[in-house]
């Protein structure tokens, strides 16, 4: 009869464990991300975006705001790789700083959105009863006024600036988020596993947050990502408009507002920050898929 | 052994747009320090929901339930909260009854860190690991996830996490229907082997007769909400006094080819538990039923020693 001595069962169990998972949780997600092409793909649009915009000293010769008015209007070409503008600026120099407002602009909306609508979306979804219908019919009011006007109007009654920017595209989505948040929350808080964590005496504030929230991450962050794009472009709408960020500083939407009044004559004012535009949405949005897939274990293969 | 359990006159109602919905209406009962009460009866009888209210997971409409004499039914959040750490539950479903962003290890251990009983990491982990070993798990699986373990393995799971606060009394709601037979044995046994090994107290809840007759030392037959009969488990496979237990244990299959019988054959359906007539609820589908049954609630009564049953004509059916 075969029997294990005690040092061979020990080094049994030893190479047991050893089949068990040593990776912490975030290279787990990560290693997933890897597997996912597309997911690859929009990091790698946001990452370079991001070292683009941020070392941007390093991948221009030119000053941003220099006006040369013996090289206007310049066609892409050696010295200006995407061409000059109506004051002889470089366009790629103002691409790359502009990008810098845009981005932070966004992350903070986003951020204040994010926040706001888990707070809002987990208690109403969570407590229900009358919070849940005075806070919603706060927020059905927001939603009823247009998010782009509602911009205007804050943005208007706050001044312009990067916060105020931000603070004026984010008011308009919150109610957008609170009310995923708040129907996630709904769908998981009568799952058995909720109830369990009552039973083994979680209290309310724990429940939330360790219990249901975890298990609003892939809806949360898809729609967050989706949100980044959704912020980039209420951003642009304000610049384009004049209520966003102030010249001289670059910003994208500014640039396209400018370019459109050379859009017959002089093409790369508008084609440069349409298609930098297109990219971060692009590339946001592959990012979202790709996190989503990643983010959820059952999703293995 | 002393007293552990005593239910009087429970009342659980919901609130339903067709009225209320009498879930659990009127149970009276003991459960005896370190014993299994098996709870019995067909789907949608109101025995989870009792289950719920016992350990204060639904706070019950009307009625008492005293804990080792102390009256848990009124008692603020804080008490509730103390009491759940010696009044646990097992659910039925291994699947949904487990966060799936959780580890094995952090299933078990969350218990340990809501209630914060240990300082520090390391204690925690070393309680948990022992847990996994008391409920068979195997140590390996610590950090895998429940979606990759079998039906089994999840409900060893759920198992260790009611243990881990050390209770006394736990609520097993159908912990076995979910799973395949040769484990739903396994997982009896060891809840069985828990009982010995650590004096646990049980009120078991299944619609599977030959589940509660292998587990319990009492057995409570329900039906749309109320209690019908209530006995020692021998005496209720022996000697069954109401009609409706009579009907429920003749449908039991007896796997042989020789024995015949004759089989109470029920008719009609369960009256509806929403806003119910007065009168005996399964007056409609009673063969013995008379005027009184349509007319007045059954008393609960204590017809043979330890054998209570309510129904009006229980003494002439039975002939005693």
């Amino acid at each position: 009869m075969l029997r294990f001595t005690k040092k061979q069962r020990q080094t049994y169990e030893a190479e047991l464990l050893k089949t068990t998972r040593s990776k912490s949780r975030f290279s787990d997600v990560m290693g997933r991300l890897a597997k996912s092409k597309l997911g690859m793909v929009g990091l790698a649009i946001v990452v370079v975006l991001v070292i683009l915009v941020i070392f941007a000293p390093l991948f221009t010769k030119y000053d941003y705001a220099a006006q040369d008015y013996s090289n206007r209007f310049q066609y892409p070409s050696m010295q200006h790789i995407m061409g000059t503008d109506d004051y002889g600026r470089d366009i790629w120099a103002r691409m790359l700083y502009g990008g810098r407002i845009s981005l932070l602009v966004a992350v903070i909306a986003v951020a204040i959105s994010m926040v706001s609508g888990i707070v809002l979306g987990a208690v109403t979804g969570y407590f229900g009863g009358k919070v849940d219908i005075i806070i919603c019919r706060i927020l059905d009011i927001l939603m009823a006024i247009p998010a782009l006007l509602l911009a205007i109007v804050i943005s208007a009654a706050l001044g312009t600036g990067v916060v105020n920017t931000a603070l004026a595209v984010s008011i308009g989505t919150i109610p957008g988020a609170a009310r995923i948040v708040r129907s996630t929350v709904m769908t998981i808080k009568d799952q058995e596993y909720v109830e369990a964590a009552k039973a083994t005496g979680s209290n309310n504030a724990r429940t939330i947050f360790v219990h249901i929230l975890p298990n609003t991450l892939p809806t949360l962050i898809v729609d967050s990502t989706l949100r980044i794009g959704g912020c980039i472009l209420g951003i642009f709408g304000l610049s384009f408009i004049g209520l966003g960020v102030q010249p001289p500083t670059p910003e994208w939407g500014s640039i396209l507002n400018v370019g459109r009044q050379y859009i017959r004559t002089f093409w790369p004012m508008t084609v440069y920050p349409s298609l930098m535009i297109a990219l971060v949405m692009f590339g946001f949005n592959l990012l979202g898929d790709g996190l989503r897939d990643a983010l959820d274990p059952k999703l293995k293969n | 052994m002393g007293e552990m359990i005593r239910v009087r006159h429970l009342k659980k109602y919901f609130d339903t747009p067709a009225g209320k919905l009498h879930a659990v209406d009127d149970v009276n009962f003991t459960i005896n320090e370190g014993e299994t009460l098996g709870v019995v009866g067909e789907s949608g009888c109101g025995k989870s929901t009792l289950g719920r209210v016992l350990i204060r997971l639904l706070d019950p409409t009307d009625g008492e339930v005293l804990y080792k004499g102390q009256d848990i039914s009124k008692s603020t959040r804080k008490e509730s909260r103390d009491l759940r750490r010696d009044m646990q539950i097992i659910f039925q479903d291994p699947f949904s009854s487990l966060n799936p962003r959780m580890t094995v290890s952090q299933l078990i251990g969350d218990p340990l860190k809501a209630y914060r009983i240990y300082k520090t990491k390391n204690e925690r982990t070393e309680r948990t690991l022992e847990l996994m070993d008391t409920v068979g798990l195997a140590r390996r699986f610590a950090d895998s996830y429940p979606h990759e373990l079998d039906g089994g393995r999840r409900q060893r799971i759920g198992i260790a996490r009611a243990l881990s606060l050390n209770p006394r009394f736990i609520v097993c709601d159908e912990p076995v229907s979910a799973l395949d037979v040769s484990i739903q044995a396994q997982v009896l046994n060891l809840l069985q082997d828990l009982q010995e090994a650590q004096g646990l107290t049980y009120m078991f809840i299944t619609h599977d007769l030959s589940v509660v007759k292998h587990i319990s030392n009492d057995i409570l037959v329900m039906y749309t909400g109320t209690m019908v009969e209530k006995c020692s488990s021998d005496d209720l496979f022996e000697l069954p006094l109401h009609p409706y237990t009579k009907g429920l244990l003749s449908a039991i299959p007896i796997p042989s080819l020789e024995q015949k019988r004759t089989r109470v054959v029920m008719r009609g359906e369960i009256s509806s538990p929403i806003e119910p007539k007065p009168g005996c609820r399964f007056m409609p589908r009673c063969p013995y039923a008379t005027e009184i049954c349509r007319t007045q609630f059954p008393q609960y009564e204590e017809i043979l020693p330890n054998h209570f049953v309510s129904c009006h004509n229980v003494r002439e059916i039975n002939k005693l």
